[in-house]
């Protein structure tokens, strides 16, 4: 196996040739026990959900990632396959693997005013007197309803729809 | 190719077996963790590997099938040894020097670079380096021979954390670059996980586990349950190890990938690399064939 030949030595060796470098940079945990090929896929799923990677953006050239981590190669590569399995990356043969996709529906303006509004929130709870937990919670309930809610709605129309096919 | 082959391989020392009846394939393309206990036979496997030391019995070949210590196999293969071996009166510049016309095959153009990079203060005596400099002078002097083949000895026992990443990312850069195998003993299971695809348990002299890491760790699980049930499984399971409380047992268990349901109130979990290193290193007699050891070996292609 041999990648991006063309590039020997150096700390960034993309900002040295005046390349663009992947908009994320990789980084391990070894504590969750997850292992590392799918940190990477959820970190890159984690960064197109938060508007970090877009379509067209290029993710760390696996010498990049090896070199900073000190991981097999074989194990970028794995992550990257997977990544490609589930439709969201590409490999274009010498020159790198790219975002295909995009996980996040709002764009990275949009999201920073729904961070706002959230943080807003949390000062509020902070002041009622809420702790982190009973924050999580509150979210938590409050999402699993306005999950029913819509779900509901969506089995209403569909009962609709088939009285209407039946009749 | 494989990048190590041996056969029923031994090596005695006066009246002791370092290591007997040992038979191996080791696919390239691979970086292979050789593991076990002190005294398992890991250093006198890879010297016999490089060539270093004649076996007493046995066959071993590498590189595709090259004899041992041949200069065929020598022209493929760099070692770096446990102790990293450094003329310590001698600067870097002069060790750079005298490898260079010491080998048939040396980059020198690489080996500067990569010094360079690495800010190895060249003019420095080698024993006046630092643990982490040394060690890194040595990889790269290995790494700049250009070999198919790269055997390192415990080549993190005397290096500080930061010092070991750095090692292993130069060691894993040359990977991504040219492919190079890599074949190393350790003892720090916890760093293997992030490094090694490929196992190679030794135990007593001889391989006790060896495989793929993802194969191995696909067809071993943890089976969590009530102790009272736990004899049951155990005579009807391939059970690895076993841990047992008043109320809780665990069972490492071997599948063999095939997927059994779970017993009903037991849970099933992935095992680690470390914990599934550890259990077989508990329990030596786990290997007692049939055994993982056949189980799971790459099938040996037979060379005239």
């Amino acid at each position: 196996m041999t990648v991006d030949k063309d590039i020997k030595g150096g700390v960034s060796p993309a900002a040295a040739v005046g390349r663009p470098a992947s908009p994320i940079e990789f980084r391990l945990d070894p504590a969750t026990g997850v292992p590392t090929h799918l940190q990477l896929v959820h970190q890159v799923e984690h960064a197109m959900r938060l508007g970090y990677l877009k379509p067209g953006d290029q993710l760390p050239k696996v010498r990049d990632a090896v070199a900073s981590l000190a991981i097999n190669p074989n194990t970028v590569l794995k992550a990257y396959r997977e990544l490609e399995i589930k439709g969201l990356a590409t490999g274009r043969p010498g020159q790198g693997t790219f975002i295909t996709a995009t996980l996040s529906q709002a764009t990275l303006p949009e999201l920073t005013r729904l961070r706002r509004s959230l943080l807003a929130w949390l000062g509020t709870a902070d002041t009622a007197g809420l702790d982190e937990d009973g924050m999580v919670a509150l979210f938590t309930s409050e999402l699993r309803d306005f999950r029913n809610r819509r779900g509901r709605s969506d089995d209403r129309r569909v009962a609709g729809g088939e009285t209407e096919g039946v009749a | 190719m494989n990048v190590i082959e041996s056969i029923g391989l031994g090596k005695r020392y006066g009246n002791t077996w370092a290591l007997h009846d040992c038979t191996l394939a080791i696919p390239e393309g691979h970086v292979a963790a050789l593991v076990g206990p002190n005294g398992a036979g890991k250093t006198t496997l890879l010297n016999l590997a490089v060539g270093l030391t004649a076996q007493t019995a046995g066959i071993v070949t590498v590189l595709g099938g090259k004899p041992a210590g041949s200069s065929a196999a020598l022209d493929g293969i760099a070692f770096v040894a446990q102790d990293m071996p450094l003329y310590q009166n001698l600067s870097g510049a002069d060790m750079l020097h005298l490898t260079r016309n010491l080998n048939r095959r040396f980059d020198a153009g690489y080996a500067k670079d990569r010094l360079g990079d690495l800010d190895i203060p060249l003019e420095r005596k080698a024993g006046k380096m630092s643990g982490g400099q040394q060690a890194q002078l040595a990889l790269t002097l290995a790494l700049a021979r250009r070999p198919q083949l790269l055997v390192l000895d415990e080549p993190m026992a005397m290096l500080d954390p930061l010092a070991r990443h750095d090692f292993m990312a130069t060691v894993m850069t040359a990977i991504a670059d040219d492919g190079v195998s890599v074949l190393l003993s350790s003892h720090v299971l916890a760093e293997l996980e992030r490094v090694a695809d490929y196992l190679v348990l030794l135990s007593g002299g001889s391989v006790q586990v060896a495989g793929e890491v993802d194969d191995l760790l696909s067809c071993h699980r943890v089976l969590t349950g009530p102790a009272a049930e736990a004899g049951e499984y155990i005579k009807r399971l391939n059970v690895v190890y076993v841990r047992r409380g008043e109320a809780q047992a665990h069972l490492l268990v071997r599948t063999n990938g095939t997927t059994e349901p779970v017993p009903p109130g037991w849970e099933a979990h992935p095992v680690s690399l470390e914990e599934l290193t550890l259990a077989y290193m508990r329990d030596p007699a786990a290997a007692a064939l049939p055994g993982p050891a056949r189980a799971v070996v790459q099938p040996m292609e037979v060379r005239n």
